[in-house]
Formats: structure tokens, sequence, C-alpha cells
């Protein structure tokens, strides 16, 4: 037994991981966006198949803005990419990169819920709100919960942002850009399926 | 998060009240937590079905104590004290709370409605849940996979605080205009989602509320319970040397976080048709109803299952302690757990035979819903293995966790009937359902929490619980329980249907009500015997028989840690050796051989190193 005195608390904890805890958990933290997610995309999906037209017809006049939604995808792609630029760079240990390619991604972040903001503000205007049936419902629900999400992860760059201009990364210490940009990802890539579902078809 | 833990690791500093008690880091001290709001709600859950099964045993006769006596009833005469304060309370104008819920002590309808409700609701989400996954997933999980605390520790804390606030919220609901939520505690829409269809206006808001924020507590638990699991396990401790609890747990907490958010999803969904005149649920803006039923139990299912794997997986350490013999099929076991977690993402139809939904699903449903049969029956036939020919020890955690076995049969055998689309026309909505779910949760997860709470009470305290205040306890609740809730089989049959509040209405129920009345005496009786439990919890904290290292000669890392367990659980981390269950070892010097210790050789022996052992 004395033989295993030695196996001391850093040993056990820390080594042998193949991933590290902040990781893991953020990974973690997806698997319940995804559910919560498909609760809402569920319920997209059995008004929209459920129904004989769609837009039901007495909203068939509503317009959504396909155009400038369809830019604003691309704006937020674009915004994944930066991200991504981030991340190599801090792996490369280039700090000013890092802060360039952050800010870079935020900018493009409020972009994107700026247009989305003015477009909804376009729609009220003509009418279409959320007791628009449930059409209105199912729109303004779905598409809202993906923007409430943008704002959170444009929140939390804020704060890796305000760290990575504090030099508070490196190298062998990036975890923080690293959590952040797995969720950035995740709000990312859920959206072009959003605008297919909600959008195009 | 981790600097925490180390820091306090390393100088071992007086921690003041605040910090220690109430805004703890420590897992164990978490775990307390829990265990406390859990056993205080198990009150309030259980009082609250009292007062439903008086209604139910003598409609629209006032209460006990608070309510009017029979003279005043029927001619005015004021006889009791009570009866004084319900005349003071009718000469005031102002409308008391009491007054409007129950009139001269009678109870309502609609606060009926209320209470079936709540009770529902505080035994799933406030009793149950935060007992088994929040009090004994805390306590356990590093203990039993030997690491000093859980992986976020300030998270662990908000955990239980939000289930603070969600409990407070869902409380709150019994004071707001209009009354708590009564659409039942699966809030079947349109009857949850409209106020003027229950007449119940912010009590339903804030039970969207709570259980969102209940939503967020498991959220940060499950990650937490997963993220430890996986990377913190201590040298040694292969996934299949895992205890079988700690398999429930992470099976559970897997479960937990990707059900919950559906369900968060779907109350936020009520909340937008409550509040902001959305139309999902109501037909009249091209909204679904039974959208509702289906995103409830594709969440629900999944939840019963989390509120009897932990206790299948508590029952799993204790049947062997006390048996000493190996558990029978360990691997077996955790494929069961795994069959069942993803079977019960595919079952959840069968609450909805009745529905109006397509009766080819409805067969489908119910394929699915026999197919999860099997796996619970390994489990179960594996119990009876350990049980086989072994010298068993009757000691209070075991006694509960056989009721655990017995009882838990007796459920599923109801199940099964149920899972037959063409019988559950019959029984749906009846009391046979109501008999079920209790066989079950009551029978199974609160047995398996009661022999928990006996069994690792010594680690928790480092006092033992009294062990013939604990027996007296266990069979005045196992026979009560089986008087409560044996005979709504019969009810159930006899075609009595759940959630009403006045059978006596009921021509065709009139002959069966000497059962309610039977019922509700039991009920009372295994109401007062829960007192036993909480005064033999709260007294041994303090009195009880201070307890050894190892006092039941188990196996298990938590055995290992020292008594009472010290701020990082362990002097050093341990080494394991091999599997949780090595009991009566031929050849071993003593009948258990624990996880630290090599196997068949000599407590001070060369370790063996880890990986060379079978497991
Ligand atoms: C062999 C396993 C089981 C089978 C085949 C089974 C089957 C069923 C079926 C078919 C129903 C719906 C009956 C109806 O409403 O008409 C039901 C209801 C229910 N079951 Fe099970 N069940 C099983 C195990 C469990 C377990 C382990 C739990 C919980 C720990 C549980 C908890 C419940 C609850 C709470 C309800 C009632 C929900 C409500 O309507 O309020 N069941 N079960
Ligand atoms: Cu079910």
């Amino acid at each position: 037994m004395d033989e295993l005195e030695h196996t001391s608390y850093e040993s056990v904890e820390e080594e042998n991981r193949p991933i590290s805890n902040a990781r893991l958990a953020v990974l973690v933290l997806l698997g319940a966006e995804i559910m919560f997610f498909a609760g809402l995309i569920g319920t997209f999906l059995v008004f929209r198949f459920g129904s004989v037209t769609w837009p039901p017809p007495s909203q068939a006049d509503v317009r959504l803005p396909i155009g400038v939604t369809g830019l604003n995808t691309i704006v937020l792609l674009l915004s994944g990419y930066t991200m991504f630029q981030g991340l190599r760079a801090i792996r490369q240990d280039r700090q000013k990169e890092l802060k360039n390619w952050l800010f870079a991604t935020g900018l493009l972040g409020v972009i994107f819920l700026v247009v989305q903001g003015s477009e909804w503000v376009r729609l009220v205007h003509h009418g279409f709100t959320l007791s628009s049936g449930v059409y209105g419902s199912v729109f303004y629900v779905l598409i809202g919960c993906h923007a409430l999400h943008v704002l959170v992860a444009v929140l939390w760059l804020l704060a890796v942002f305000a760290r990575a201009i504090a030099g508070r990364f490196s190298v062998d210490h990036y975890v923080g850009v690293e959590v952040c940009a797995i969720y950035w990802a995740f709000v990312v890539v859920l959206w072009p399926l959003l605008y297919i579902l909600v959008y195009l078809i | 998060m981790n600097d925490h833990a180390h820091e306090s690791h390393d100088h071992h500093h007086e921690e003041s009240f605040v910090r220690k008690y109430l805004f703890s880091l420590d897992h164990k001290m978490i775990g307390k937590q829990f265990l406390i709001f859990g056993l205080v709600m198990f009150m309030v859950g259980g009082g609250l079905a009292l007062l439903f099964r008086w209604q139910l045993a003598w409609p629209d006769k006032p209460l006990p104590i608070i309510g009017v006596s029979k003279e005043y009833m029927e001619e005015g005469e004021v006889t009791t004290a009570a009866d004084r304060k319900w005349e003071e309370r009718f000469d005031d104008d102002k409308e008391t709370w009491i007054e409007v819920n129950m009139p001269s002590g009678v109870i309502d309808p609609a606060f009926y409605n209320s209470l079936f409700t709540m009770h529902a609701t505080i035994m799933v989400f406030f009793v149950v849940v935060p007992l088994l996954v929040g009090a004994f997933g805390n306590f356990l999980i590093p203990l039993m996979i030997g690491t000093r605390d859980m992986a976020f520790p300030v998270l662990n804390m908000l955990s239980f605080w939000f289930n603070m606030l969600g409990g407070i919220i869902m409380m709150a609901g019994f004071f707001v205009p209009g009354g708590h939520a009564a659409a039942g505690w699966t809030g079947y829409a349109p009857l949850s989602s409209v106020p003027e269809l229950s007449g119940v206006d912010w009590g339903q808001n804030l039970w969207c509320i709570s259980l969102i924020v209940m939503g967020i507590s498991s959220l940060m638990g499950s990650i937490n319970y997963i993220t430890t699991i996986i990377n913190m396990r201590a040298p040694g401790m292969t996934w299949f040397r895992l205890p079988l609890a700690i398999w429930a747990l992470f099976i559970v907490a897997i479960l937990l976080l990707l059900a919950f958010p559906v369900v968060a999803s779907a109350l936020a969904l009520i909340l937008f048709d409550r509040m902001a005149g959305t139309s999902f649920f109501l037909a009249e803006g091209g909204g679904d109803s039974l959208l509702w039923q289906h995103l409830f139990w594709f969440f629900a299912h999944p939840e019963v299952y989390i509120l009897i794997l932990p206790g299948m997986g508590m029952a799993s350490e204790m049947l062997p302690v006390f048996a000493r013999k190996p558990i029978f099929g360990y691997k077996s076991m955790v494929f069961a757990m795994i069959a069942i977690a993803f079977l019960s993402w595919i079952v959840w139809g069968h609450h909805m035979f009745q529905s109006g939904m397509n009766p080819a699903l409805g067969a489908a449903f119910m394929t699915t819903t026999m197919l999860i049969a099997v796996p619970s029956a390994i489990k179960t036939f594996n119990w009876l293995g350990t049980l086989h020919r072994a010298s068993i020890r009757f000691t209070v955690p075991m006694l509960n966790t056989l009721a655990f076995v017995s009882m838990f049969v007796i459920g599923g055998l109801s199940g099964i009937y149920m899972a037959n689309s063409p019988v559950d026309i019959y029984i749906h909505d009846t009391y046979y359902i109501v008999a079920h779910i209790h066989y079950v949760v009551f029978g199974g997860s609160v047995f398996a929490i009661f022999g928990g709470i006996f069994y690792w009470f010594p680690k928790m305290f480092g006092r033992h619980m009294n062990a013939t205040l604990g027996k007296i306890h266990f069979w005045i609740s196992f026979l009560a329980f089986n008087g409560v809730f044996f005979p709504m089989h019969i009810l159930g049959v006899g075609g009595h249907m759940r959630r009403i509040a006045n059978p006596m209405q009921y021509e065709f129920l009139q002959h069966m009500q000497w059962i309610n009345v039977f019922i509700t005496v039991c009920a009372f009786i295994l109401g007062v015997a829960q007192f036993l439990l909480l005064f033999n919890v709260f007294w041994s904290i303090f009195r009880g028989k201070v307890a050894e290292q190892n006092p039941w000669q188990a196996t298990t890392l938590e055995w290992y840690a020292p008594t009472p367990v010290p701020h990082g659980n362990f002097g050093a981390i341990p080494q394991v050796y091999h599997g949780p269950y090595e009991y009566s070892v031929p050849g071993a010097d003593k009948d258990w051989t624990p996880q630290t210790e090599p196997n068949g050789e000599s407590p001070h022996g060369e370790p063996i190193p880890a990986g060379a052992t079978a497991d």
C-alpha cells in the first residue's frame, strides 16, 4: 500500500485525459442545446408537414426576406471562418492575430443580429407577428431562439476578447478560446439548417 | 475551477458557516443539502396527498382539526375551536387563502385539482430526482470513483441553488390569485395553455417557469456528473470496474441532459401561448394540442427511467453487500441499463394510446414498450440470482432493498398489461395507472432511497441511524404502502377514474367506496410513519452511534475513505485493482476484498499493476 502513497492528486487528475474537463463540458452542453432545438424544430416540422398549404391560408401573403437573410447567412458562416482562424492563431502563439480575428468574429456576429432585428421590425410592420397564427408563432420563436443563442455567443466572445486583450492566452493556455469557439461553431452550423427549413422549403 | 480544490487541499483553512453549509463547494455538503431539501419536500408532497385522500374517502366532509364540526355543518352550532375560527373568518369581508381553497374546511374541487397536480409534480421533480440524482449522485460519484470532488464545484453549488430557486417558485404558486397549476403533472394542453380553460392564471405560469429552472439545475448537474465520471476516475478504475450505482448515475445524467431540454422547449411554448398570444397548442390558430403530449412524453418517459435507474444502481450496491456474494451478471446489468436508456426514447407513445393517435403507431409503440420489459427483467433476474443461496444479512438497508426488488416486479408486471394497447383502452386513466406508477416510483425508487439513506448514512454523517427505529419504519411503511396502492389495481379495473374529486357522484363507483376509505386509512398510517424516518435522520446526525470506517464490510471506494470524510475525500488517491463486488472470494482472508486490495493477495503484498487482473 505504501507504494500507492505517491500517487498524487495532480498526476491522477490531469494526466492521461484524452480531453480536458472544460472542453468535455462544452461538448456535453451542446448535447443539451441540440435537444432543445430538436424540440423546437420538431414542432416546426409537425406544423410544416401537417399543413396542406404552407404558409397557412390566413398567412398566404407573408413573404419572408429570403434574399437579405441569405446574405446574412453568409455573414454568419464567415464569422465561423474568422473564429477558426483565431483559434489557429493562438495555437501558433500569434496573440495579436488572435485579437484581430476575435474582433472580426464579434463584428460579424453583431452584424448578423442587427440585420435579423431590422428584418423582424419590417415584418412586424407588415402585420406579421407572434400571434399571426401558428406560422407567426413558430417563425418568431424558432428564429428568435437562435438569435438569442447568437447573442449569448457574442457576449461570451466579448469576455474572451477582453481576456485576449489582457494577454491571458498563450500557446499552452487557450482553453478559454477553444470552448468559446466550440459554442460559436454550434450557433453557426445550426443556422443554415434553420434557414433552409424555415425560409426556403 | 480546479484551483479551488488544489488550494483548499493544500492548506486546511477554517471555513465560515456560509461557505461551509450554505454556499458550499464540497460535493458531500451539496449532497447533504439535496438530501435535506428532498426529505422536506417529501413531507410536503405527502401532506398534499393526505389532503386529497381525505376528500376521496369522505367526499365533501370537513377536514379534521382545521374543518368545522358536524354540528356546525348541519345546525350552525359552534362546538369546536375550529368552528369559532371559521365563524370569525366568515364575518371578515376579506377572503383568506384557506377560505378560498377549503371553505369550512372542505376541499374545493378546483383546489383538489391543484392538490393532485402539485403532489405529483413535487414528488417527481422535487423529491425523487433531488434525492436520487442530487443527493446520492453528488455524495457518491466522487467517492466511488476515487476523486476529490466534482469537476466543476461552483457549477455544482449553482445546481443546488437553482434547484432551491425552482422549489421556491413552485411553492409560491399556491399563493397566487387563481390558485396553483391544476392541469395534472402532465400539464396537458390546451388545459394548461389557455388560462380561461382551467381558471388558473399565474399558477400555471409559475409551474412552467419553475420546471424550466429545474431543467437548468439538472443541466448543470449532469454536465458535472458526465465530465467527472469520464475524466476523473482513480487509477485502475476502468469502466467495467465502476460500481453499478455509478453506471446508473452516468446513464441518468445523459438521459437528464438530453430529455430535459425537450420539455424545456415545450414549456416555453406553453408560456408563449399563455402570455404572448401564440397558438402552438390551439387549434384555432392552426396549432395542435397533441403536439404537447408528444413533446411531454418524449421527455417524460426517459424521466420515469431517470426516477428508477439510480434506485436500481443503489439496490445493486446494497444487495451484494448484504448477500455477501458478487452481483450476478455485472456486465449484463450494465448493458441492460444501457438498453433501457436507449429504448426509453422510443416508447413515449404508450401514454397516448387513447389520444386519437394513429392505431398503427400505437402498435409500434406497444412493441417497443414490450421490448423495454426485457432488460428490466434481466436486471430482476440478476438480483434474484445474487440472492440465490446467499447468507443474507437482514439489516435495514437490506430490507428496504428487498422491498425495492419485489415492489418493482409488481409495478413492472402491471406495466406490461398497460402496454397492450387493447387492454389499455380499458384501464387507461384509471386508478390502475396510479397503482402502477406508485409501485415503480414509491415501491421502487422511494424504498431504494430509504435503503440508501440507511446504508450511506454512516459515511455521510459519521454516525449510524437507529436500527430498531429503522425496522419499525420499514415494516409500517411496507405494509401501509401495499395497503394504499394494491387496492388501487382493483379500483382501476372496476373503472374508477383518476383525477376525480368526488367518486360518490358516480353510481357505478359507490359500491367500491369502502376501498377508498381503506386506502385513506392506510395512507394516513403511511404518512405518519415517515415522521419516524425524519426523526431518525435528524436525531442520528447528532446522537447516532459513532460509525467506524467500513461498518458494512463493503468493497467500494467510499468505504476506503476515512469517516467522517475530510475535505478532499482521500489521503492519497486510491489505486483500484478489480471490480466492485468481490465478496466471499475463495482463499481470501476475509469475505470481502476492497477494490483497493489486489485480488487474492494480502493487503501488504506487491501491488499488481492495473489491468493485470481480470475485471
Ligand atoms: C416494465 C416496465 C414498464 C412498462 C411496460 C410500463 C408501461 C407503462 C404504460 C403503458 C403506461 C401508460 C398507461 C396509461 O396511461 O394508460 C405507463 C404509465 C406510467 N409509468 Fe410505466 N411502465 C414500466 C415501468 C415504469 C417505471 C420503471 C416507471 C417509473 C419509475 C414508470 C412510471 C410510470 C408513470 C409515472 C406512469 C403514469 C404517467 C401518467 O399518466 O401520469 N413506469 N407505464
Ligand atoms: Cu412511459
